[in-house]
């Protein structure tokens, strides 16, 4: 669906943004690219989505170059960008009427569509309501419908939740899991929440200072740094080491306070087969744990450190700034 | 919903996007947001209208001829010519008595000032000499503002989701440029309606069709201007840029033409200026449609003028914002 291939953006022939990265978003997945910001997450899904041209290399969409069929790319993706773009002066629904106006929706299927998609991000109350009044998860709400009136093939999302709480955000993913569903497009999603990145996507590349560092399944990134951990303890006062080893899966055992620390891959399969070749041996299980890592020590382990905070071109900071004030309001 | 999916099945995708369409959708857009900020559109009529009731009325030229002006102090002493420079030359003195000369005088006065004003304005009062000027005035300053939207349509990100739909670049200027013309034919129109009220004089050529000409006028300076104003803004990541810019520009354009007097009395230098100033040749067709004995020439001269000012900075403005829109 997306093939991306040494694409490169150099702003001011200096700054490097994206630094020649290859990927490719299969049909009907969602993929995300997790990184801090700054790190060229918005470069990349501009250039995607034809905003921005590319210094180097070629990407394209549905098959259709980014940059020589760009009108092409246009008619079949939708994007949900990072601000809240929406007309702050007209209501929800004259918002969505002006984004069918703009992809060329014949009249009367956008209509009928617009008013669908509102229902679907349970905006129709407010649909004639100036998206001024709106909170912050109601504008990504609208957004979100927006970004779907053309019933793309492809849907951008970039920073889907930025700025919003807790609560809001857990919302807007079951928002963008029902809408998938419902159309059942592909959706490349950028992100630097981790939790984000674990709760929605298929596939994640991590991408840090315009390079990708390392692309694979949540799972996978997580067993790759190491895998689950699995701590028990048992009954008897003798070393069970070795026969925690001959089990399947395990990768690594430390004896540490009388308790077991075992590296495993899949922990939640290999847990009761650990137990069982004890219990043969006539050992007694007394207490086990089964830690999951998360994607944040894969963030570490890959790019030497936590999720960082870095300021980005000062026009994004504002923007992003007043996107995250908006968000506050209400 | 059924059917739809089945229609649409077979296509990739059933957009059609016409840049007709897109254009409308998006001037629509900024008319409606004009329209529901009613503050803002009574400040803009308010503006030149007090520039209008108190330059136009307060600077009464016409006024400096009235015999209220000479009256009581007009002393003239008597004169007297000495016999012998007439022609026959005669013994003895020809004494003129001041008394009458003054009276003669007071008695010429209005008709000499008519002239002069005639001769200068065109018009004899300067009220509606530069009622006009004011209309073109707010025609400069609201093409100039109306542009200056597109630096927050970026700043807010609209300008990016708006590129990344398959909209025509040209619909997304095109749209900027006609928001502005309406806006100031619209205020013009008010001015107008307003000076009328006020006490402006039409001249005995004007006809309602003389108002398709203004608004024809008006297009075009604003196409030219508004264009140019904003390949300018869209670069501009910040507001103050363009409005330091508009505040520079406006008063030189205003004075350096024939907005509140004759460009024949200034010096050279300004005169110069005066000939290139589209606000010159605007004012020139709006008088001479409303106020003027309609002097056909001048007016086609006008025109001329206005619409290769149009064409050349149109082109220039939509270039440069095309190329920006396409980086």
């Amino acid at each position: 669906m997306i093939k991306a291939e040494n694409l490169t953006k150099i702003f001011n022939k200096s700054l490097v943004a994206v630094d020649h990265i290859n990927f490719s978003v299969l049909e009907g997945e969602i993929y995300g690219f997790l990184g801090p910001n700054g790190a060229g997450k918005t470069t990349t899904i501009n250039m995607l989505i034809t905003v921005l041209k590319p210094t180097e290399g070629t990407a394209s969409v549905l098959g259709y170059d980014v940059v020589k069929q760009a009108n092409e790319v246009r008619k079949v993706i939708g994007v949900v960008p990072q601000e809240y773009t929406a007309d702050e002066d007209l209501t929800g629904y004259e918002n969505i009427m002006l984004c069918a106006d703009l992809y060329g929706v014949p009249r009367d299927i956008a209509k009928k569509r617009a008013l669908e998609l509102l229902e679907l991000v349970e905006l129709t109350e407010f649909k004639d309501k100036r998206v001024e009044t709106y909170s912050g998860g109601m504008r990504r709400r609208l957004e979100l419908a927006c970004g779907l009136i053309n019933r793309p093939k492809v849907l951008f999302l970039d920073e889907p939740t930025l700025g919003l709480d807790v609560q809001t955000r857990a919302a807007t993913w079951e928002y963008i899991r029902r809408l998938k569903k419902e159309y059942g497009m592909t959706l490349f999603m950028t992100t630097h929440y981790l939790e984000e990145a674990d709760a929605l996507c298929d596939r994640i590349a991590i991408i840090d200072h315009g390079k990708i560092i390392v692309t694979g399944t949540p799972s996978e990134l997580k067993d790759s740094v190491g895998g689950d951990i699995i701590t028990i303890a048992i009954k008897e006062d003798a070393n069970v080491t070795d026969i925690i080893k001959t089990v399947e899966n395990v990768k690594e055992v430390q004896k540490e306070n009388g308790a077991y620390r075992i590296k495993v891959v899949k922990g939640e399969v290999t847990a009761p087969l650990i137990i069982e070749a004890l219990r043969k041996k006539g050992f007694t299980v007394t207490r086990l744990s089964l830690t999951e890592p998360t994607l944040n020590e894969v963030y570490l382990e890959y790019t030497g450190r936590a999720i960082r905070d870095t300021e980005e071109s000062k026009e994004s900071f504002r923007a992003q700034r007043i996107t995250l004030w908006r968000a506050r309001r209400g | 919903m059924e059917g739809e999916e089945r229609m649409s099945g077979t296509a990739i995708n059933e957009c059609e996007p016409s840049i007709t369409r897109g254009l409308w959708a998006l001037t629509y857009r900024e008319l409606k947001k004009w329209l529901k900020d009613p503050v803002m559109l009574v400040m803009f009529v308010i503006q030149p209208l007090i520039w209008m009731g108190l330059l136009g009325k307060s600077m009464n030229i016409q006024g400096l001829f009235s015999v209220g002006n000479l009256a009581n102090n007009l002393n003239i002493p008597n004169i007297q010519i000495p016999g012998s420079l007439t022609t026959p030359p005669f013994n003895g003195t020809i004494i003129i008595p001041g008394a009458l000369l003054a009276q003669q005088l007071q008695q010429m006065l209005p008709k000499i000032g008519d002239k002069i004003m005639l001769n200068t304005f065109g018009v004899t009062d300067y009220f509606s000499y530069m009622a006009i000027g004011m209309v073109s005035m707010i025609v400069m300053t609201t093409t100039m503002f109306s542009g200056m939207s597109i630096v927050w349509d970026r700043r807010l990100g609209f300008l990016d989701k708006v590129i990344s739909t398959p909209v025509s670049r040209g619909a997304i200027i095109f749209a900027k440029v006609l928001n502005a013309t309406f806006r100031a034919m619209f205020q013009a129109l008010v001015i107008l309606a307003l000076a009328y009220l006020l006490g402006l004089k039409l001249s005995s050529t004007f006809t309602l069709l003389n108002v398709l000409g203004i608004l024809a006028a008006i297009l075009l300076v604003s196409i030219g201007l508004s264009s140019i104003f904003i390949a300018f803004s869209i670069r501009s990541t910040r507001m103050e840029r363009p409005m330091q810019f508009v505040s520079l520009i406006t008063l030189p354009l205003m004075f350096a033409s024939n907005t509140f007097f004759p460009t024949s009395m200034m010096p050279d230098f300004i005169q110069a200026i005066a000939r290139v100033n589209p606000l010159t040749y605007l004012t020139d067709a709006i008088r001479q449609l409303t106020i003027l004995q309609l002097d056909a020439s001048a007016l086609i001269i006008d025109f001329i003028y206005l619409g290769v000012f149009a064409a050349v900075l149109g082109a220039i403005g939509v270039v440069l914002s095309w190329r920006y829109l396409t980086k």
